[in-house]
């Protein structure tokens, strides 16, 4: 038996010893060339905490232009690229990569597969999301914009035409932005394929697909929805780059062409990437809160049935982001009411999170923290987000910091508190070694408290009328303090992700060793060493309920007795 | 190692094929840009401030059209063929398969001649010319990509590398072929047919 816990069908009888220190280059070059599904997602996972890294001190120079009126610290111009740069960065080389990441790596392991379906995909489309996200921030060098100097894009993440025009952004910075993000969706359209082609082709006998742990459940879901929110961007883009390129008259209002269909396309990806970006931490919340109140999820096939229902329900709800650019009031009231719809399946999701907690004995571990923060904020996150779905709402609130603090709360509030709940309960698995728990807890008070401080804040201010993407503003609104109050809370929260960032460096030095299950948790992953061998499972696992490690750990009662 | 409890049901466990599930995948998300630059076409439609018109420019291409819809019944004759084990049959009708897209993408490049030499219809003349290029370019382009895979296949056909067991890759790549060929009958009704 030697060290081996948890003896599952399948799982190795002793933890390999770690690798000899291999040379630098040929440690180097065992990355670069891998097509390991693990070895992508520590990849995936470890370039989007350095782009986390890069936009938040983004957003932390935003605020300090912000804090004082009429504040020199940004030029006019260099604020425009920090809050595109910001935004674009945020989304596509922070949000999407590192929850494909988890993907990559958690996915095979969840169902008891070897790899993904296809690793020489797997591979091509990390290092297509790579370059994008070069291409992007080489814009800062290379990207001749309006003055004839290394630019970025300044056009805002959502790139409204016709300011994209080649007559209004002349040089290569909007460019960049074009042809970074078809290069990186490339790379995520193959990722979406393969999560897919592995979770229904590659499951262990005995998983069948009601028995898939939820985050497989919700990242198959987004992986569909991703199939087609991802390719109308690059459409657009396509266009876009027809225009600035060939002399197109797509987005061309000259030429008869329509700015407002640059704003449908736009959001016809913006509206479901929210969805894409929010799923997978539903999927994340699913497996820690039940295992830290050691509980079963509640209602499981609700929660399945629920993430289908938000992913079909979230293609039809975009032009709530144009109720100002004025349309029919049948239109308005098509959309006003489909996306009060979300809040249908987002409620039975929250309630059963709610009803998993309830009667449980919970743990407060540093992730059980995270995911408790992340079920108050998605809340609020939902209840603005009704607010702002009535259109005569909107219309007095379009483009204030009212919307700024809405969304955060959910990019933030909701997905980066669960992507750090994510990184404390799996980081374990990935390194075998545990986070420390009291940089942990201080990184989750400081975090609570500064995202708090920032974003409640912001609702006011966004009340009293100050409108996004300005980047200064007169000392007479009555803004002064609260903009000040805002930044204060962004450089707490700035301490916060430092602390995080070097909590993960130091307890893979000396953090304490984790075994294979320190969570005492109930799916396949947790049944291998810390770190899984290259192979995962020596020889296929068979599973015979949702949560095969409780099976094996309590063979008296096993689950499948209870599941029909 | 403690005895591991055993369901009483042990069912027949069967998968469907990988390849397969992701070029449906990979059809779904293409199926998504198409749809992107189907709805511009349309939209607009009519909307060009100046000439040419489509209805000025524009034929009918029936035998284009023709060709390249019974090229999607040579091929599923093809993987026939391959699954019966007849290599010389399969070889026969995908080589025919490749002539007849041959000859649709070499009968568009005639038109676009037309189109840009006589008519003076380039992308940046009109919106038409724009919508135009890009949606049908996007299809041909789909075509040519088409086109060098089922040429690759057919060298190592050839060259005795391709034989009866690989007859379900070469359906999952027919399935791309065939997508092709479903997305022409879009194009080809909106651009010929609504759009004139």
């Amino acid at each position: 038996m030697a060290d081996q816990t948890l003896p599952i069908a399948g799982s190795l009888e002793v933890t390999p010893q770690r690798h000899s220190p291999a040379l630098l280059p040929e440690w180097l070059h065992g990355w670069v060339v891998t097509v390991d599904h693990k070895r992508l997602g520590i990849l995936y996972v470890v370039y989007s905490i350095f782009f986390l890294l890069v936009a938040g001190a983004e957003a932390l120079a935003i605020r300090i232009q912000l804090a004082w009126p009429n504040n020199h610290f940004l030029s006019p111009e260099l604020y425009n690229e920090m809050f595109t740069m910001h935004g674009t960065t945020m989304v596509f080389l922070v949000g999407m990569p590192i929850l494909f990441g988890f993907a990559n790596y958690l996915v095979p392991l969840m169902i008891g597969a070897r790899d993904m379906a296809f690793p020489r995909l797997n591979a091509f489309s990390f290092w297509m999301t790579a370059f994008g996200g070069l291409l992007l921030y080489y814009s800062f060098i290379g990207g001749f914009g309006l003055y004839g100097m290394g630019a970025a894009p300044d056009v805002g993440w959502w790139a409204y035409a016709p300011l994209t025009a080649k007559a209004f952004s002349p040089g290569h910075a909007t460019d960049y932005w074009a042809l970074a993000l078809i290069v990186s969706g490339f790379g995520t359209l193959g990722t979406a394929i393969n999560v897919i082609a592995t979770t229904l082709s590659m499951r262990c006998r005995g998983m069948s697909l009601l028995r898939m742990p939820l985050f497989v459940w919700l990242m198959l879901v987004v992986s569909g929805l991703t199939l087609v929110t991802i390719t109308p961007l690059t459409a657009a883009q396509i266009m876009l780059t027809i225009d600035r390129y060939l002399g197109g008259h797509f987005f061309d209002t000259q030429a008869g062409g329509s700015a407002v269909v640059w704003m449908h396309f736009f959001w016809i990806f913006g509206h479901p990437e929210v969805y894409v970006l929010v799923m997978p931490v539903f999927g994340i919340a699913s497996e820690i809160i039940p295992v830290f109140s050691r509980k079963a999820i509640f209602g499981y096939p609700a929660m399945v049935a629920a993430s289908v229902a938000i992913a079909f329900v979230s293609l039809g709800v975009w032009a709530h982001h144009m109720f100002t650019v004025g349309m029919t009031s049948v239109g308005n009231a098509f959309f006003v009411l489909s996306t009060m719809l979300v809040g249908i399946p987002t409620g039975i999701k929250i309630f059963n999170w709610v009803a998993t907690i309830w009667g449980g004995k919970i743990r407060f571990a540093t992730p059980m923290l995270f995911c408790l923060a992340f079920l108050f904020q998605f809340l609020i996150a939902g209840l603005t987000g009704i607010m702002l779905s009535v259109a005569p709402w909107n219309w007095q609130l379009h483009n204030s910091y009212f919307v700024i603090a809405h969304f955060h709360y959910v990019l933030v509030g909701a997905i980066v508190f669960n992507i750090f709940a994510a990184i404390y309960y799996w980081y374990p698995k990935v390194t075998g070694r545990m986070l420390s728990e009291t940089l942990g807890k201080w990184h989750f008070w400081l975090f609570l408290i500064g995202f708090h401080v920032t974003f409640d804040t912001m609702h006011f201010v966004g009340f009293m009328g100050m409108p996004r993407s300005i980047y200064t503003y007169e000392p007479d609104r009555g803004w002064n303090h609260l903009n000040f109050i805002i930044s204060i809370g962004g450089m707490i929260q700035g301490i916060a992700v430092l602390l995080f960032a070097w909590n993960l460096v130091q307890s893979y030095f000396r953090g304490k060793k984790a075994g294979n299950d320190p969570w005492d948790a109930w799916t396949l992953e947790w049944s291998t060493p810390s770190p899984p061998p290259a192979y995962n499972f020596a020889t296929d696992p068979v599973v015979h309920s949702r949560r095969p490690l409780w099976d094996l750990k309590h063979p008296e009662d096993p689950d499948w007795k209870y599941e029909a | 190692m403690s005895a591991i409890p055993v369901s009483p049901v042990a069912e027949p466990w069967r998968l469907p094929s990988r390849g397969r599930v992701a070029m449906l995948a990979l059809i779904a998300g293409e199926s998504a840009i198409f749809t992107i630059f189907v709805v511009a076409y349309v939209f607009y439609i009519g909307k060009s401030l100046t000439g040419p018109t489509p209805l000025e420019v524009l034929a009918i291409p029936w035998f284009n059209t023709i060709c390249l819809l019974s090229s999607s019944v040579t091929i599923l004759l093809a993987e026939r063929q391959i699954e019966r084990g007849k290599m010389r049959g399969f070889t026969m009708w995908w080589a025919l398969t490749i002539a007849l897209g041959t000859i649709f993408i070499g009968d568009t490049a005639v038109e676009w001649h037309k189109l840009i030499y006589i008519d003076g219809l380039t992308i940046r003349t009109n919106l038409f010319g724009t919508t135009f290029y890009s949606l049908v370019g996007l299809h041909a382009t789909h075509v040519v990509v088409g086109l060098i895979g089922l040429s690759l296949i057919l060298i190592f056909t050839l060259t005795g590398h391709v034989k009866e067991q690989h007859s379900e890759r070469i359906q999952v790549f027919a399935l791309y072929w065939h997508f092709v060929d479903a997305v022409w009958v879009v194009v080809f009704t909106v651009v010929y047919i609504v759009g004139r």
